[in-house]
């Protein structure tokens, strides 16, 4: 009842609306006519008007802010067919009103729900499992990458969603794992099973190193250290040539031994495919299972406020200390993960862009929560591989989505729930202890 | 007289050439309730971001009796959560609880001090994980009963109101398992019921051994709660003693309605 009598009364465009809007257009007509507008002509040295561009940019201007409001004109008409319906059938409106207001979302509605989850979960583990067989190598490898991002985001999440430290040169522990790899088989023949745990524990000791002078920071101060750091262990990698062959790289490198089988190049990427597939598996069951602990608690907590925090007595070193390397630790893994599927690393492979996709993955999925994450990573990897065509607007898109999230979903696609505790069984337990 | 609990000696804070405590001495005894008075700006909350460690204060000196029976040991300088562990647990005057957690969890963070599971014990989950995690749920919730919050411990911290806010914040301090407690203005915005319920329930809490230090400007709270009163201003302490003793003083008269 409340909700729609709130969306049939409130105006849904007042002349100031209009006025703002024409206003806003001129301004970035005005703003983009230099470079849009004009442009020279070296020949004539003629200057050459293309106002039409201009108007272009105008009127795109103005569709983008209507935006919100024909979403109210939307909610207004679906109001009034609502009370249009109840009209005709004889129902007052306030009961489905009443049910559908504040709800979660099916997703977390169904991942809150034991039995619903485990059946979710059983559907899509099936449906990874019989992927490789129905369609191609091609496909095959980009699912690889898919996998390879979920990890990673899983991996920042910690960090950034959990912990809520915002980091912007994770990559720099992909980096560090996959050299590690690189590096030690190159020199030592170590393969991809023992430079696995080698390469998260490496990452994981620099996270640590990282994490100390860092402590005390937060918010953009900490954002600009991470950076600077991610950028510096790439210049580091592009111009040790004595040690990482600069950006030549180092190629030649294994893919994942199979108990010594010697296995075809096809039966090599299923292998990878059910190897990623088990990664994930285990990512997802370890970050579940930190969300619920003493220490994913804390790491919340230190997100909400820190000074209540240390009040109440979480080491706020420690816990972020664990934070940082835990993070790194699994960018470390999917390190080596990512040289063993390339067969080479290059440094210009760990670029801040890398960093940049990462995050957006966490933060479009939903800071904080396993499912968004996986979904995040599913777009952010999968959309631009199936619209190879449109690529060169990539970089387009990826700011419109980003830009939009941010109006109309700042807490991702997915918001995080908390767990709920059976405060029946708690006070059944609660009645055993006490007899 | 009982065992002093809480002695703070000389203690001094400056910030820049501004000081904001000047040599106070405070003793509280295990067991009482003791109040904190003085006009805004007096230093009270300075004084318990000194004692809990959030301040490194400038000079003095501060100890704490970690236990029936146990030698008071020094907790001046040390960091928060070491202060937190050792049996002194706070609320904040602006109130400070972590929104998007649950109630329940809340509480279940302040449990933090007094359990181990690290990132081993969180991921493999042995038996004695469990029962710590178990421990942690049930004294949790015997909490938010005792506060009268049990019914809501699944919702947001956020969606509470003002004054289960505060009940709240007063749980999550208890969960620490604390020997002295400092309330920092439990009752502002509280309306009478609501500070009525806050009364009882500090009484609850300081029948049961705990020595309470709180702040509070609702004089009627004050008097009819605390057995001695401490009164500062400009950060110096201009008088101690009974609720009696300090209604008819004249410097406390003095300082809150000038000459």
């Amino acid at each position: 009842m409340l909700r729609l009598r709130k969306y049939e009364e409130e105006e849904m465009i007042t002349a100031k609306d209009i006025r703002r809007i024409l206003l806003v257009s001129g301004w970035f007509m005005i703003l983009t006519l230099p470079i849009l507008g004009m442009r020279v002509d070296p020949l004539s040295d003629n200057i050459l008007w293309r106002l039409k561009n201009v108007m272009w940019v105008g009127l795109g201007t103005v569709v983008l802010q209507s935006l919100p409001h024909l979403w109210h004109l939307y909610l207004y008409l679906q109001a009034g067919m609502i009370r249009l319906w109840h009209h005709l059938m004889g129902t007052p409106p306030h009961k489905i009103v009443e049910k559908t207001a504040h709800r979660d979302s099916l997703i977390n509605r169904v991942i809150t729900n034991p039995r619903q989850r485990a059946i979710l979960c059983a559907v899509v583990l099936t449906l990874t499992i019989i992927y490789p067989q129905v369609v191609n190598e091609y496909q095959i490898n980009i699912m690889i990458m898919a996998f390879l991002y979920i990890m990673l985001g899983l991996g920042l999440n910690i960090v950034v969603g959990m912990a809520g430290l915002l980091d912007l040169g994770f990559v720099a522990f992909y980096a560090v794992g996959a050299y590690t790899y690189a590096l030690l088989n190159l020199h030592y023949g170590i393969n991809f099973w023992m430079a696995l745990p080698l390469g998260g524990i490496f990452a994981g000791i620099f996270g640590l190193l990282l994490g100390f002078p860092i402590l005390r920071l937060r918010g953009d101060y900490l954002a600009i250290v991470t950076l600077g750091f991610g950028e510096i262990i790439r210049v580091i990698l592009e111009n040790w040539i004595e040690l990482t062959h600069g950006v030549a790289g180092i190629v030649n490198i294994p893919g994942p031994t199979f108990f010594g089988l010697g296995l075809t190049p096809s039966q090599k990427i299923l292998y990878l495919y059910y190897l990623m597939v088990l990664f994930v598996v285990i990512t997802i069951f370890v970050v579940n299972r930190l969300q619920d602990s003493r220490l994913g608690r804390a790491w919340l907590a230190l997100r909400e406020d820190e000074i209540a925090c240390q009040a109440m007595g979480i080491d706020k070193r420690r816990t972020k200390l664990a934070a940082f390397s835990l993070g790194a630790f699994w960018a470390g893994i999917a390190g080596v993960v990512f040289a063993a599927q390339n067969r080479s690393v290059y440094p210009v492979s760990f670029s801040f862009l890398e960093s940049a996709m990462i995050l957006s993955i966490v933060v479009l999925g939903g800071m904080g929560s396993i499912v968004g994450v996986i979904l995040g990573a599913l777009i952010l990897i999968l959309l631009p591989e199936y619209l190879r065509e449109l690529s060169q607007y990539r970089m387009l898109f990826f700011g419109a989505i980003l830009v939009l999230m941010m109006i109309f979903r700042p807490q991702g696609l997915i918001s995080v729930v908390r767990r709920k505790y059976d405060i029946d069984s708690i006070k059944a337990e609660e009645k055993e202890g006490g007899a | 007289m009982s065992e002093p609990i809480l002695q703070v000696q000389n203690l001094t804070m400056d910030f820049g050439g501004i000081r904001a405590l000047n040599k106070l001495d405070i003793t509280v005894h295990s067991g009482e309730i003791a109040a904190l008075i003085g006009p805004n700006g007096a230093g009270k909350t300075t004084f318990f971001n000194c004692v809990t460690g959030i301040y490194k204060p400038t000079a003095g000196d501060v100890f704490l009796t970690p236990g029936k029976g146990e030698k008071p040991v020094s907790i001046k300088g040390l960091k928060p959560n070491i202060v937190t562990g050792k049996g002194l647990s706070r609320t904040f005057q602006n109130i400070r609880l972590f929104p998007k957690m649950t109630v329940l969890e809340n509480v279940m963070i302040g449990r933090h001090c007094r359990t181990k599971t690290f990132i081993l014990g969180a991921i493999f989950r042995p038996p004695r994980a469990r029962r710590e995690e178990r421990e942690i749920l049930l004294h949790s919730y015997r909490l938010l009963e005792k506060v009268g919050l049990a019914a809501f411990a699944n919702d947001f911290a956020e969606n509470l109101s003002y004054g289960a806010q505060r009940r709240l914040e007063i749980a999550r301090a208890l969960a620490t398992e604390p020997h002295l407690l400092l309330l920092d203005e439990p009752a502002a915005g509280m309306n009478p019921q609501e500070t009525e319920d806050l009364n009882a329930l500090i009484r609850e809490i300081a029948a049961e051994g705990l020595a309470v230090l709180l702040i509070e400007h609702d004089m009627k709270l004050v008097m009819s709660l605390s057995q001695r009163i401490f009164v500062v201003d400009y950060g110096s302490k201009i008088a101690e003693g009974t609720p009696k003793e300090i209604r008819s003083n004249p410097a406390v008269i003095k300082a809150y309605l000038g000459e």
